[in-house]
């Protein structure tokens, strides 16, 4: 009897793994497949029928997407861009995010509420000031400027993840310290900040990937100088002749890094982009 | 050095006054025990002391210094919290001097004092574990190694012992007993086992709903409960509270008498009743007499009692260990 | 349960979030509303004059404006619907004990990462495209004429990118919240003499519900300002047939020039977002612990 058991379950999981890994690779696919056809020849690309693995290998549509559209600069931009503006946010949400979580009050409450409101905004609201403000004081097209929205766009995000993983930090360990007479300063250094320190990489992390990835104000406040891969990408979207393996080589040099992070904060991810109510 | 005042302090969150009005005296040296149910406000008084708490009224004198607006660093206090409050990310080491380090003492200096106080708490062999690998009892030593090495002007110490199991928990009030031997320091010490008060404290001051009931030493409070509240919380088991006839006979609202005051008998006595749940504790037993008139009374006798459930017995309170309350609740003289 | 002290250096710790915060939400939005009521266009500055209400009536009554707002809505609607159900029988499946689970979740987690620019060039070149796309390629294997998914059905197409990126966030949410499903739970209600099914509709979707919630909150958030999956596959069209309300706003402001009628929509497109905040916030209120 137990082995019966035993059996069927076996027969079971076989199932559930044959039916789990279609349905993964089918959805994985398109990343797949632009990473395939990146090695592709042009004329490979859109082949009927087109081949999976046995083709001519190259690496020729890296070489000239590097050299013909400088897409280093527009990586280096997005570098700058996302990690720039999550470092700024942190730094500016992290006084905050300790004062909601350990001096609670009567507002706090509504002022995390006011914070994730910003965000409901509609940034198409406050384009056309955005983009005049930017031609005006010459931030159109730079680096600084686009630091600057992103900052701002995910400072709310920043302020709650770290809200959360805060409060997980017991206050008598802060008090301790108060007793032991560290000041504010060194109560933040010492104490709160290295045992934050799982919370706050995995906050920089998750919005890095989101300001990688950001597509409004990236793609309607930097055109050409300053653009970040988003905006790199989206000049492919009318392009003459054969491109299918040049654009899935930009792609996927777009697309990998953020990717391979993303495959390591995927535990993070859930608690953060759902403000702690999932764990 | 370690003398500290209350003077008509309270504490108010928001519109529930926790804390209404506390004077209170706390010699150098002395141990003091707060003891009371839990939401008396004991932790409440404990923090404002500290100074993590502000007050919403009155004066908090340290060696005769106002502290009442001085921030937690500056009182010269050391705390052992509850939860133990070790830093998770420092060695035990670390931990010990963190507080040197605030104080900005020499390296060398710090290393001799961590040493020293691991020796005296049997911790040298773990200073360079983290509070993780530890046992609830080391932790609760680190912690108080931690409040000893500053050489506080006293020590405060927020439910201790709570999170350790019963055996480990009679060890450590001992080690604590032992250390306020040596060190001679005031000790603040919050509880709400009167156990812990009874067996500890030089002086206990007995909290109930942010007043004081008494203040007093251990044998005081069970000799001569002020009141109602402190006769019942004081002594375990909990003194027999009889009111009605039997306490107007002898011209009270209220009698308190505690199972150890009472003779019993199979054969006469003032009371007679019948035996119901027996708890033996092999020294002590505990009987549950139903009594006429009186009703339930507990009553202490041998560990060799052979009563059991159901007979008949006599009780007969013993003269002059009979508490008296009047419609207050207040101890009558 | 602090002293003055803290509460002092509180305040001071979180001004600088509030203080940019607060700017950030009320100079461009106060800009916006100006902007509204002038008539302004970029190709011809220092003509600005005041128009009233002008713009409004000119947005409002434009029959673009509706097909926006409906196309808004269907997109939002149709990618939660997708996602909602596709994340709770995902979740359900890998559940399930199965070999290499860890390795299903990276290759179910992946679309999420991807960029919206570079998702909607693949979809729309590499596998919509009617002559070279692979389902093109599909549909002559199988003797059948390829379907110009862009241009015949183009909402529908751009739903389906959008809701393969976001599969994988309500996937992972769901899946997260199943896995903290306590097994004694599931056990006592199996003691009790509860069926598969039984045990499903009594314990674990009232267990998902709030991660449900959470997940239609967030995912709207975003949903409601897709653009660049717009931009770069259909630029709206053909005519408005995928134009949304965000879409809309920026052809008018940012290809028309026209500032005073883009603000308008902007206007609009603000005081809607707000009726849906207000009724999200109200539900997002119950289901984070602030």
């Amino acid at each position: 009897m137990p082995d019966m058991a035993r059996k069927t379950t076996t027969a079971r999981k076989a199932t559930v793994t044959a039916l789990a890994w279609t349905v993964g690779f089918l959805i994985f696919f398109p990343v797949l497949w632009t990473f395939l056809t990146s090695f592709k020849t042009e004329g490979e690309a859109i082949a009927a029928p087109p081949s999976f693995l046995f083709f001519d290998w190259t690496v020729e549509n890296y070489l000239t997407v590097n050299e013909r559209s400088d897409y280093p600069r527009h990586f280096w931009n997005s570098v700058v861009i996302a990690v720039g503006s999550t470092l700024l946010g942190v730094l500016i949400a992290i006084p905050a995010a300790w004062s909601l979580a350990f001096v609670p009050g009567r507002r706090t409450r509504d002022v995390l509420m006011w914070m994730l409101s910003t965000k409901m905004m509609p940034a198409v609201g406050v384009l056309v000031p955005m983009y005049l403000i930017f031609r005006d004081t010459g931030l159109l097209d730079t680096k600084s400027g686009l630091v600057g929205v992103l900052t701002l766009v995910n400072l709310p995000i920043i302020v709650w993840m770290l809200y959360t993983y805060f409060k997980e930090i017991p206050a008598e360990i802060l008090e301790a310290a108060r007793m032991d007479g560290a000041g504010l300063r060194s109560e933040i250094i010492y104490v709160l900040a290295p045992m934050a320190v799982p919370g706050i990489a995995s906050t920089i992390l998750l919005n890095i990937i989101l300001a990688w990835n950001e597509a409004f104000w990236t793609l309607n406040l930097a055109a050409a100088k300053a653009a970040p891969l988003t905006a790199f990408i989206a000049s492919y979207s009318s392009p003459e002749g054969l491109f299918y393996a040049k654009l899935s080589a930009a792609s996927t040099m777009a697309i990998a890094p953020i990717l391979i992070l993303g495959w390591f904060s995927q535990k993070q991810l859930v608690r953060g982009l759902t403000f702690g109510a999932v764990k | 050095m370690g003398r500290i005042t209350l003077r008509n302090v309270s504490k108010r969150f928001g519109e529930v006054a926790v804390i209404p009005s506390i004077n209170l005296e706390i010699g150098d040296g002395e141990f003091v025990v707060f003891v009371g149910p839990s939401g008396c406000g004991k932790s409440t008084l404990l923090r404002l002391i500290a100074g993590l708490e502000d007050v919403s009224g009155g004066v908090i004198e340290i060696d005769g210094v106002n502290a009442t607006g001085l921030p937690p660093a500056k009182r010269g206090l050391a705390m052992v919290f509850q939860s133990y409050a070790l830093y998770p990310h420092m060695s035990v080491r670390r931990n010990i001097a963190f507080p040197l380090k605030m104080a900005g003492m020499d390296p060398a200096e710090i290393a001799r004092k961590v040493e020293a106080a691991a020796a005296v708490l049997n911790l040298t062999g773990y200073l360079d574990r983290r509070p993780g690998q530890l046992s609830g009892g080391q932790r609760q030593r680190v912690a108080i190694g931690r409040a000893i090495v500053r050489e506080p002007k006293a020590f405060l110490f927020d439910e201790p012992l709570s999170n350790l199991d019963a055996a480990l928990r009679v060890n450590m009030r001992l080690e604590i007993s032992e250390l306020h031997q040596a060190l001679k320091t005031t000790m603040i010490y919050v509880t709400h086992d009167q156990v812990e008060a009874m067996t500890m404290a030089d002086k206990i001051v007995v909290v109930n709903q942010g007043r004081i009931e008494q203040v007093g030493s251990p044998l005081d409070l069970y000799r001569a409960p002020a009141n109602l509240f402190v006769a019942g919380f004081i002594g375990s088991p909990k003194m027999n509270l009889i009111g009605g006839p039997e306490a107007a006979r002898h011209g009270a609202v209220t009698m308190g008498l505690r199972p150890e005051h009472i003779d019993l008998s199979t054969s006469a006595g003032t009371w007679r009743g019948t035996v119901g749940i027996s708890e033996h504790l092999g020294s002590d037993t505990f009987l549950r007499v139903q009594v006429e008139g009186p009703g339930m009374i507990t009553v202490r006798t041998g560990g060799d009692s052979g009563l059991r459930h159901g007979d008949a017995v006599f009780l007969t309170p013993q003269t002059g260990r009979m508490h008296r309350f009047d419609a207050d609740g207040k101890a009558m003289a | 349960m602090a002293t003055q002290h803290s509460r002092t250096a509180a305040r001071l710790m979180i001004s600088p979030a509030v203080i940019l915060l607060f700017l950030w939400m009320i100079v461009p939005l106060a800009m916006t509303l100006y902007f509204s009521f002038l008539r302004y266009n970029l190709l011809m500055p220092g003509m600005e004059e005041w128009a009233g209400f002008s713009n409004y009536r000119y947005f409002l009554t434009d029959p673009a404006f509706f097909t926006a707002l409906r196309n808004t809505l269907v997109l939002v609607l149709g990618v939660l619907m997708i996602t909602v159900t596709g994340g709770i029988l995902l979740a359900l499946l890998l559940d399930q004990p199965m070999w290499g689970q860890g390795i299903v979740r990276i290759l179910v987690i992946a679309p999420f990462f991807v960029m919206p620019t570079v998702s909607a060039l693949v979809w729309t070149n590499m596998f919509m495209n009617p002559v070279n796309g692979l389902f093109a390629h599909a549909a002559k294997a199988m003797g059948l004429q390829p379907y110009d998914f862009l241009a015949q059905s183009p909402l529908l197409s751009i739903t389906l990118i959008v809701a393969w990126q976001w599969l994988p966030f309500a996937t992972l949410i769901l899946l997260t919240a199943l896995q903290s499903l306590d097994s004694e739970q599931m056990e006592a209600a199996a003691m009790d003499g509860a069926g598969p099914l039984s045990r499903f509709v009594y314990i674990t979707v009232p267990h998902l519900t709030r991660s449900i919630t959470v997940v239609i909150l967030i995912q709207t958030i975003f949903l409601l300002s897709v653009f660049a999956e717009i931009l770069v596959t259909t630029n709206g069209g053909p005519g408005t047939a995928s134009t949304t309300l965000t879409y809309l706003v920026y052809v008018q402001s940012m290809l028309q020039f026209d500032v005073g009628g883009g603000a308008a929509g902007g206007i609009v497109a603000v005081i809607l977002a707000n009726v849906v905040a207000i009724f999200l916030m109200r539900m997002i209120g119950r289901n984070l612990d602030a």
